[in-house]
């Protein structure tokens, strides 16, 4: 696991998407900082956290999209599975490689925080249980996109499939209000990730939210060893 | 030690393999021959762990490869007919990560080095994969292969797309690696394999239509042999006396060129007739310029056999 890990953080700079990924990440959480804080003359960050997850469903795309569809169309996927790791490994290995990434990416957050301290300090308690609900959302997202990686052979299908995913799985809240039902509106508030991530940035940390975070991150992981398992039988 | 049992692959309803078993014994260079399409890389793939078979069973060293997988693996090195390459990579940082993803013990910078010198990859360690031309790929391959120093080595046409001189040295290297390694490598060469391997496997249709040493496939299809004679004299008398000699079952003549005939007489099983053909040229009056025999060589009989295999499965498929 540990050498997947190692050569997926690092193929992440050799290649652009690495780059390319913390960029748009700091760019827009560079704007939304100025925006909801500093030109307000703010020091609560709920605005500019709960602002954020909109721009990850469409970055974490671009992060996950290269993690198993590529090993597949280059055939780089026989030298791992013939290798004396587990498939669960790889995935892993895959998976904590991302992660680092986007924690890097949202390790802003914190600096930003910091240089709010300059006016006035921030409730940091609050932050901090911003910043882990951010942490969750991510892991979560980032199992659906290397989920969806692991469907394809094709990066730009797996990056727009796992566009449509988390589009669905984030917002499905609002698409579900729309329609005459209440119990499926209930049920949609229950599932909706945006819905469990605002509860974060109210300042609630409540324990059922993360446990919703971490065993959908493990559920998409698992489907994700699944899926590479039962393509080896078919 | 490899076992190979009763191996099944279906594709829905196509057939990829269909019972086949076989072994490769300590110290063997097994070559898998067999026309393209024939299942050899599906073959390799289950064996190595990297597909499952639909039924049947691997085991290395009397662990199953699906059962215990890790410890199945850990023997084997295996270079698929595109070698898994990470194009983004220099060959020294891929072959660093290949070292680490086979948890190999082994003195990292020693075996690295006794590895790149014997495939000969010292001039491109710092280059990247992906401007790399074929032969180097296809080395870079072996290496990966060859990392860990597996008691087993599958290699899955190595030679394919190399130059001349290459495939040479490939041979040579495979050769070398057979003394202290059990090799199967598939070909669809015939030569490649005659110079190479110890042991033949054919296969075609996904079936295994013969399994043992050249000179017992050779001796097999052994007892038919065929008469060359190059003669000078009139062709159809000769032709005519050549037919009466009992035993012999065909005659023709291929080319005459100025004068000289070159005529070939199929003879029947375990019947030697060249006394009789010298006496009728003695008796009639011709010359026998040359004379020589033949048998069937590989490539005779792997056609023949290959032929043969797909007009049984037509017949089954029907």
């Amino acid at each position: 696991m540990t050498a997947v890990f190692k050569r997926e953080l690092k193929s992440y700079f050799i290649s652009p998407i690495g780059y390319v990924f913390l960029a748009a990440f700091y760019a827009y959480a560079g704007l939304m900082f100025y925006v909801t804080g500093l030109s307000e003359g703010k020091t609560r960050m709920d605005m500019l956290f709960s602002s954020l997850v909109i721009v990850l469903v469409v970055i974490v795309p671009i992060l996950t999209m290269r993690t198993m569809a590529e090993e597949r169309r280059s055939k780089t996927d026989q030298c791992l599975l013939t290798s004396p790791v587990s498939i669960g490994g790889i995935v892993a290995g895959k998976f904590l490689a991302a992660f680092v990434v986007y924690l890097a990416a949202i390790s802003i957050t914190i600096i930003m925080a910091l240089i709010s301290c300059i006016y006035a300090a921030p409730d940091w308690s609050v932050v901090l249980g911003n910043f882990i609900g951010l942490a969750l959302i991510g892991a979560s997202y980032i199992a659906i996109g290397v989920f969806c990686s692991s469907c394809t052979e094709s990066q730009p299908v797996s990056a727009v499939l796992s566009f449509g995913v988390l589009l669905c799985v984030t917002f499905i809240s609002s698409i579900a209000s729309q329609l005459p039902f209440e119990f499926l509106t209930k049920l949609a508030d229950k599932v909706s990730f945006a819905e469990r991530y605002y509860s974060f940035t109210y300042g609630l940390f409540d324990i059922s939210n993360v446990l919703f975070f971490i065993s959908a991150a493990f559920v998409f992981l698992f489907l994700t060893v699944r899926i590479v398992e039962k393509r080896r039988r078919s | 030690m490899i076992e190979v049992k009763n191996i099944t692959k279906r594709y829905g309803a196509h057939k990829a393999l269909d019972d086949v078993s076989f072994t490769a014994n300590d110290g063997e260079i097994l070559g898998f021959l067999g026309p393209n399409g024939a299942g050899k890389s599906t073959a390799m793939n289950i064996i190595t762990g990297y597909i499952s078979a639909s039924s049947g069973s691997v085991s290395v060293d009397g662990k199953d490869v699906a059962q215990q997988p890790q410890e199945a693996k850990k023997n084997m090195g295996y270079l698929p007919e595109i070698p898994p390459l990470y194009e983004d990579m220099t060959v020294k940082e891929y072959l660093w990560f290949i070292y680490d993803l086979k948890k190999c013990k082994l003195p990292k910078i020693s075996h690295m080095k006794d590895i790149c010198s014997l495939v000969g990859l010292e001039e491109v360690m710092g280059r990247l994969i992906k401007n790399l031309s074929k032969g180097y790929r296809q080395r870079v391959g072996f290496a990966q292969a060859l990392v860990g120093d597996p008691k087993i080595l599958i290699l899955d046409e190595p030679t394919v797309g190399l130059d001349p001189k290459q495939i040479v040295e490939i041979r040579s290297l495979i050769k070398k690696l057979g003394k202290r390694h059990t090799v199967i490598l598939s070909s669809h060469i015939l030569p490649e394999v005659q110079a190479v391997c110890d042991r033949i496997i054919i296969i075609d249709h996904g079936k295994i239509i013969a399994d043992d040493t050249e000179e017992n496939i050779l001796l097999s299809a052994d007892g038919e042999r065929n008469i060359y004679i190059t003669a000078q004299g009139e062709k159809e008398k000769i032709l005519s006396k050549l037919k009466a000699i009992s035993g012999a079952q065909e005659v023709s003549c291929r080319k005459a060129k100025g004068g000289n005939l070159e005529i070939v007489i199929r003879t029947a099983k375990d019947t030697d007739i060249r006394r009789a053909v010298f006496d009728c040229a003695a008796g009639g009056g011709w010359a026998i310029l040359e004379m020589r025999t033949s048998r069937p060589t590989l490539e005779e009989i792997f056609i023949r056999l290959t032929g043969q295999g797909a007009d049984d499965s037509e017949e089954v498929s029907e």
